[in-house]
């Protein structure tokens, strides 16, 4: 843990004037890439994240097909431009972690059965990041796998949570990300109220676990009405269109 | 065998004959290797893991100009299993390392102030995992060699600013043991120190870090499957319980 120069809360305020248990404003778009067979936007406050999903599709060399199940893959990578020093864009040892533990987590949703043999490719981007990057891919890849018709079991809704300066928070941005004292991303599938992510990092009494994993929950209930209710309304255009 | 694991299973039984909340036999001897700084060997019920610390001089970080480094690095080597082939690491031995490093990172094991040498210049503390055989949990078997290692490690000798080789100083400060307790989920029950047929049928693991003090410093969730939030908190209190036993044999 590395010690902020200022206290992260103030007043009982955080350093962007939120309240703890406060989630920044989130935005959802649905069908940015023409090309993608779904895709998705999505921003909690000035982080952004983009998604296209492809597939199924055939999936090759032939030797990795499963005769009864489909592949999912995932490839999450970050902008150069968008942090503040810039990033290499070739794939580093984060990313790479991170496109596993997301593979794991929206599989988990996936009715894999359903496409034998194939692959469904999910490429996230991050157009600009401001702490909690890998939740807020998360939530615009299940977007754009139901708009893209992919068989899914829920939707996954994500978020972050942590303790900055003695004080449990929700969503996480990136000033709190970098000097906090404990982070925790969360994925779950709301509904079942089924964690299909987790990861901790820092240091936590099993109790404080216990209670950001609450408020995580909650976090993701209203992310996932939001995503429903981004999901109906482009949905309804089109129907109206037809 | 699969279906022969889950009948097992099913009748609160492991092929294996232990109980579900037991380790297998856990091997543990330091200093193996004599180039190293710092050196282990683990044998968890027939997964065995090298862990060799080295240390080097280094530049620190600008944001902590006065803290030794930490650098984790884990090879499967193509020796541990037929499904492993020579190459750089793959996202499982990535994901591997990344996890000892937070665990010894964000449990403070490690007092990285200690390692500053003079302005500009501190030590670099690589812990390098080389598995040699895969027989279920590598996680917890990598994490007991990780800590044994650096518990045994020495600070070299500095003359006219190089390292003399062979010769240390004083011992790696160490504050903390942290431990890993990976535990998995078979419909409702929890198991720990899965064995390589387990791994394959449960429905997915949580990777737990603990310390001395019963801290949770690192949670990683591995697999396709769900966990309930009851699950979770179970799952927390077996892996408290179970890190102080295996802390005993460091």
């Amino acid at each position: 843990m590395k010690k902020p120069e200022a206290p992260l809360i103030v007043n009982g305020r955080r350093v962007d004037g939120r309240l703890p248990e406060e989630i920044r404003e989130i935005k959802m778009s649905i069908g940015d890439i023409s090309n993608a067979d779904g895709s998705a936007r999505v921003s909690f406050g000035n982080t952004e994240a983009i998604v296209a999903v492809y597939g199924p599709r055939a999936l090759f060399p032939k030797f990795l097909q499963e005769s009864d199940v489909g592949l999912v893959r995932v490839n999450y990578s970050m902008s150069p431009f968008s942090v503040d020093e810039r990033k290499n864009p070739a794939p580093d040892r984060r990313s790479i972690e991170i496109s596993k533990v997301t593979k794991e987590a929206l599989t988990s949703a996936i009715f894999v059965e359903d496409f034998p043999k194939a692959v469904v490719d999910i490429y996230e981007n991050i157009i600009q990041a401001d702490g909690s990057t890998r939740v807020t891919a998360i939530n615009a890849a299940s977007l754009a796998l139901a708009s893209a018709g992919i068989p899914m079991k829920d939707l996954v809704a994500a978020c972050s949570v942590g303790k900055v300066s003695g004080t449990l928070i929700v969503d996480l941005n990136g000033k709190e990300d970098n000097y906090s004292e404990s982070d925790m991303a969360v994925a779950m599938m709301p509904s079942k109220g089924l964690v299909t992510l987790l990861q901790m990092d820092g240091l936590l009494t099993k109790e404080e676990v216990m209670e950001l994993l609450m408020k995580a929950e909650e976090v993701c209930k209203k992310i996932y009405e939001l995503q429903k209710k981004t999901l109906f309304d482009r949905f309804k255009v089109e129907r109206e269109e037809e | 065998m699969e279906e022969f694991v889950k009948d097992y299973l099913n009748q609160g039984k492991r092929i294996d004959g232990r109980g579900f909340r037991d380790y297998r036999h856990i091997e543990i001897k330091h200093s193996v290797v004599s180039k190293a700084e710092g050196s282990s060997f683990v044998n968890l019920g027939g997964t065995k893991v090298f862990a060799g610390v080295k240390l080097d001089i280094g530049s620190p970080f600008p944001d902590s100009p006065n803290e030794g480094i930490l650098i984790v690095n884990a090879e499967f080597t193509p020796l541990s299993s037929p499904d492993i082939e020579p190459g750089p690491p793959g996202e499982d031995a990535i994901e591997l390392a990344r996890i000892v490093d937070r665990i010894i990172r964000e449990s403070h094991a490690i007092e990285l102030e200690k390692l500053f040498i003079e302005e500009g210049k501190v030590w670099v503390v690589y812990v390098d995992l080389s598995v040699l055989d895969m027989n279920g949990n590598l996680m917890d078997a990598s994490m007991l060699a990780s800590t044994e290692a650096l518990l045994h490690t020495k600070i070299p000798k500095i003359e006219n600013g190089k390292i003399v080789r062979g010769e240390f100083t004083s011992k790696l400060p160490m504050a903390f043991k942290p431990v890993s307790v990976t535990i998995g989920k078979y419909g409702s029950n929890l198991l720990v120190d899965l064995n390589k047929e387990e791994e394959e049928i449960v429905d997915a693991r949580l990777v737990i870090g603990v310390r001395d003090d019963d801290k949770i410093c690192a949670i990683q969730k591995q697999g396709i499957g769900t966990f309930s939030i009851k699950n979770v908190e179970n799952a927390l209190d077996l892996a408290i319980e179970k890190s102080k036993e295996l802390r005993r044999l460091l």
